[in-house]
Formats: C-alpha cells, structure tokens, sequence
C-alpha cells in the first residue's frame, strides 16, 4: 500500500465523522434558513432578524456578552498573571484548581448557582442569618451575566496564562534594565506580548456567551430572551425550524467573525490548549 | 580610590536554603573588561544580577561610585545588561527596540534617531531600523541587543553569556567585535561565561569562581600560567596536575625523578600539587628525557598532535606537540624549569573551593 493510501485509510474515520456531524447538519441549517415550509427559496428567515423583538434579543446578547467579556478579561489577567509568578510546580496546582469546576456538568453548576441566588436561596438566607440587606438578582440580566462570568472565566484565564507564561523573564527584566518602572513594563511589553492569548480568550469567552439559552433560561428566568432563547424557542416550542436556522446563520456571521480576529492574532494558538 | 567603580563587599546570597555566594568581596574598576568565569551553578550569574539589580543580596552592600545602591532597582541604576538569548521585544521593530530606553528617558525624536543610527552603525547593521527581531540571524539579534544596551549611555554593560547561543565561528567574530565595542566605547563590561577560551581572550581581569566563592583574579596570562590551585588550573585549559614533593626552594621531586622549578617559600619536603601545560611537556630521547614513558595515544587536532604519554607508575600525561610520536613508541620526557607551576595541596575537599582574597 502506497503512503498516501495509508494516510487517507487512517483519515477515513474522520472524514466520515466530520461529513456526518459537522457539514451535514450544517447543510441542513443552511437549507432550512433559506427554505419556507413549502420547500421554496426564501430569505424572509434571515430578513426576520430585523424584526424589533429579534433584534431586542440579539442586541441583548451581544450586550451582555461584551460585559461578562469585560468582566472576564479583567479577573482573569491578574489571575493568570499571579498563575505565572507563583512558582512553576504550585502553579500547575492553582491551574488546576481552575479547571477543575469545569469537569462538571455545567447544566449542574448553572443550577446550582440558582439554588444559591434566588430570593428565598442559600445566599438570601445567609445575609437574612446575618442581618444584612438581602439581594434580588435572579432573574435579572446581572444574573445572566453573573453565569456567564463564572462558566466561561477559566476559558479566559488559560489562554492568558499560556501567552504570560511563554514571556522570557529576561523580557521583562530587559525593559526594568532599560529604565521602565512596572507600570510602563506591563503596558509598553507584557500587555502587547500577550495580545494573542487576550485575542483567543475573549473569542472563547464572547462566542459561548452570545449564543447560550441555558445560562439565559436558568439565572434570567425565561423572562429575559437572548438570541439563544428566541433560536431554542423556534425549534421545541414553536416549531418553525425554518425560522430558527435563519436566526442562526444570522448568528453564525459574528461567530465567524471573532474567530477570523482571533486567528489573524492569535498565529501561536495560545487557546489550543482547550 | 576613585578608579573603583563597582565594590561588592560580603556578598552572601541563598536561594532555598543553598548557598550561592558566600562572603564575596570584589572591586571592578573603570574601564576594565572583567569577566566572571566558572562552571554553572559557581554564581556568576547571581553576581551579575546583583550588580545589575534583579537580585537583592541577604547580607552585604554593592557600592557604585561610592553610592551604595543595594536596593536600588533596575531601572534606576547607570547599569545596562544584554541578556542571555537577547531578550529582544519581539512586538516592536529594531528601532523601537533600540529608543526603548531613550523613549522612557524622555529625549527628543531626534536625539533618539540619531543615536539609533549611531548604535545600528556601531554594530555593523546600518539600514536594519525597520525590520522585526524574528527576522534577525542569532548574531545579528545579539548585535540589537548589545545595540539597545548601549544607547543609554551606561557606565558599566553586563553582559550575562551572550554569545553563549551562537555557533563556534559566530562565537568568535563577536568576540573581536566585543573587544573594539570595549574600546570604542570607554566603558566598564562586566562579562559572564563559562567559555575559559572566551575569558582569556577578551577580559583585562579574570575572576574564577566556584561553589560561589572567588577561586583567583588576574589577569589572563595569569590565571592561565600561575593557577593558583587545582580547579583553576584545571578548569582554564588543560593541564596536567600531579603530585609532587617540593625538596627545597626551587627544586620539586615528581615520581622519584626532580626538577628545577622556579616557585619558592612552600618549605622543605612538602608534599605539594604540580601543574604542567600539556604544550610544555617535551617529548624527548627516552635517554635524554628526566621521566620515560610509553606514547598509548595519539590524536592529530590540526594545529598539533594531541598524545597521552604513559608512564611506568601508570600517569598519563597529556602532551600538545608539532612532532608526532606514534602509538608504541618509547619516549623521554622533559619540562622547563619555569614551566612547572607548584601549588599547595587541599588541606581537604572544601579547599578545593578555597577562598582566595587578593
């Protein structure tokens, strides 16, 4: 058998695999948004993203998506930064106590955090024990956003932490050398050294956050509609599939997007790691 | 005295519980080219990030100019370092990479333009302004490095084994051109290596160092021809060291034969170490030679032959000579009075790291 023979026999088996659960159903989404119930050609489906309550939630998503990025990015870099600094063998330890909550279910821990934060929940109780002024998220878009920081901070913190760690400590050293003080060191070498792994942690973190419904579903209590929402509503409940995978071509488009920015920047693939 | 740049007095640091320099005590003068030599972990790297401020000693002061600056962070020090792999900054062009400092410093666009043109014409890479570190060869990446240090005007550049990434022929070329930048320049290089070749061939001062203490300083003609003890002669060059019985003043016994030697004040009847060059054992007649031994291997190394000379109570000396002996052969052997380095013996292990103060 000639090499090349053999290379494509140990591909099979993935070719076959991403032809059966990547570009099929993609096809199907892409035929169903262009499609009406007749099977005719129609772009009514994408056009319908331009109706109030559908632009309503895509707004919505894209809103709250950027500030749990925000708020990500910003608890994440002193993490991974503090990560890298603190020893190579206690680090690996503290990674891991990062990625640890992520081996579990996250329908799991999204519930969770609802026990946790409703009126009547475990935290309300604690403050009530306490006698301090008890708070009323669930339910609102904080809490939304408060899921969405807390599922997808690690997704943030490991691409940071592999961009930080991969600085040569001379680097740095050579900037104090040269007469920076801190501050200038981190805005003028370390921030711009790790634009990749910023770059491919706020496309992991903004990608999930945009189009999650369960997050949505849990802590906004199916009164708040992200795009998601309206997308998972057209396939179980209303059961207009056609509707539904016009909004998500729709979608895809800023998908696709953030990930074109996050590959031009990100050469080294600091967020291959997940 | 005011020539006294850099004073490093009882320097002791340790790292988790181990000691990498103990009680050091060392002077650098104005415009000297000093190098710190030792095998790794002997802590001349700690020394030059002491000097250059990235370590704070546990005891001990470091005097610059009389000042002392013990805690005085990197960026305040009139100290640049050029760092081992360069430690270019990769998201910035060589002329960015080279105003760093003057940028930080405040100088006018003009000033900094004209002093990268200066500091890229001195390194021999006029024209590369525009160009990113990747795009660099590893010497040409060294050149920015020791370029970007130099701009700022420094009394003093630390150099922590810069050339230690670069290939043999590489090695070399910068070497000569670390020499002319020395000269150029009038200031005071601090330079790290373990490259024995290195050091004596670029520094004015020698300092050996091992297991954290200062084994000898000099000067390389020095150090090279007057070890002072056995891991310095050992470790600069190849040598062969001995064991021998120093009769009188002038007059040293080595395996039962003796031999005029130049060293005095060791006393009478001492047991003592020798240490003999390879190129200065003569090989010889076996009947005009003071040791007889049989030649058990024989190396051509280009410029000489390299052999192994065994004798009757099983040494091997190690000989550098033109004159080839083939494998087999009989030969005599014989060593110029001045060419016999006599040192005192360990009094144990320890003293083989034994502190000497000049």
């Amino acid at each position: 058998m000639s090499k090349n023979k053999t290379k494509l026999m140990l591909g099979l088996p993935y070719y076959f695999w991403s032809a059966a659960f990547v570009i099929l159903p993609l096809f199907m989404v892409v035929y169903y948004g262009i499609t009406d119930k007749n099977g005719a050609l129609t772009f009514n489906n994408i056009a319908s993203i331009a109706k109030p309550e559908h632009i309503k939630s895509l707004w919505l998503a894209i809103e709250l998506s950027i500030v749990s990025t925000v708020i990500c990015f910003l608890m994440a870099y002193p993490l991974a930064m503090i990560l890298v600094k603190y020893g190579k063998g206690r680090s690996s330890v503290l990674v891991m106590l990062f990625i640890l909550p992520m081996w579990m279910n996250f329908l799991l821990r999204t519930m969770a955090w609802q026990t946790l934060l409703e009126n009547n929940g475990v935290i309300n109780a604690i403050l009530k024990f306490l006698r301090l002024p008890l708070i009323h998220i669930i339910n609102t878009p904080g809490a939304i956003v408060f899921g969405m920081v807390y599922n997808f901070l690690p997704f943030m913190v490991l691409p940071l932490y592999n961009s930080l760690a991969k600085i040569d400590e001379n680097v740095i050293n050579a900037a104090r050398d040269l007469g920076a003080n801190n501050v200038q060191t981190f805005f003028k070498i370390t921030l711009p050294l790790t634009i990749p792994g910023i770059m491919s942690g706020i496309t992991m973190v903004f990608v999930p956050a945009l189009t999650t419904f369960v997050i949505s579903n849990l802590l906004g209590g199916a009164k708040i509609l992200l795009i998601g929402n309206v997308i998972e509503q057209e396939f179980s409940q209303t059961n207009n599939w056609h509707l539904g995978s016009g909004l998500s071509l729709v979608l895809m488009i800023f998908i696709v997007i953030s990930m074109i920015i996050s590959a031009i920047f990100d050469k080294d693939g600091e967020g291959s790691l997940l | 005295m005011s020539s006294e740049l850099i004073y490093l007095k009882n320097i002791t640091k340790s790292f988790d519980g181990q000691t990498v320099l103990d009680d050091l005590t060392l002077y650098i003068k104005e415009n000297e080219f000093l190098t710190l030599l030792g095998p790794s972990g002997c802590g001349k790297t700690t020394t030059l990030r002491i000097i250059g401020g990235f370590e704070e000693p546990d005891k001990g002061v470091v005097l610059f100019d009389g000042k002392d600056i013990t805690a005085l962070p990197p960026n305040k020090r009139q100290l640049n370092t050029v760092f081992q792999k360069y430690a270019l900054f990769t998201h910035m062009t060589i002329a960015e990479n080279i105003a760093f400092g003057l940028k930080i410093k405040g100088k006018t666009k003009s000033y900094i333009d004209d002093k990268i043109k200066y500091a890229l014409k001195l390194v021999n890479l006029d024209g590369y302004e525009n160009r990113m570190p990747s795009t660099l060869s590893g010497g040409q990446q060294q050149r920015i490095a020791i370029a970007r240090a130099i701009v700022n005007e420094p009394k003093v550049l630390l150099l922590d084994e810069p050339l230690g990434a670069l290939d043999l022929k590489l090695r070399q070329d910068m070497q000569y051109e670390l020499i002319r930048l020395k000269n150029e320049l009038g200031i005071t290089f601090v330079y790290v290596t373990h490259d024995q070749e290195e050091a004596l061939t670029m520094s004015d001062t020698i300092v050996v160092m091992n297991q954290g203490y200062i084994q000898q300083i000099g000067s390389p003609e020095k150090i090279y021809n007057e070890p002072e003890n056995a891991f310095v002669a050992d470790f600069i060059g190849d040598s062969n060291i001995v064991d021998g019985l120093m009769i009188q003043d002038e007059l040293v016994e080595i395996f039962g034969t003796r031999f005029a030697c130049v060293d005095k004040g060791f006393g009478n009847n001492k047991p003592v170490d020798v240490v003999i060059r390879p190129e200065d054992v003569e090989l010889v007649d076996p009947d005009k030679g003071q040791l007889t031994g049989t030649v058990t291997h024989l190396i051509f190394k280009g410029v000489h032959y390299e052999m192994e000379v065994t004798t009757p109570n099983g040494y091997e000396w190690l000989v550098h000579s033109t004159t080839c002996f083939p494998v087999g052969i009989e030969v005599g052997i014989t060593v110029k009075p001045f060419n016999i380095q006599i040192m005192n013996k360990p009094a144990s292990e320890d003293e083989e790291a034994v502190h000497v103060e000049e």
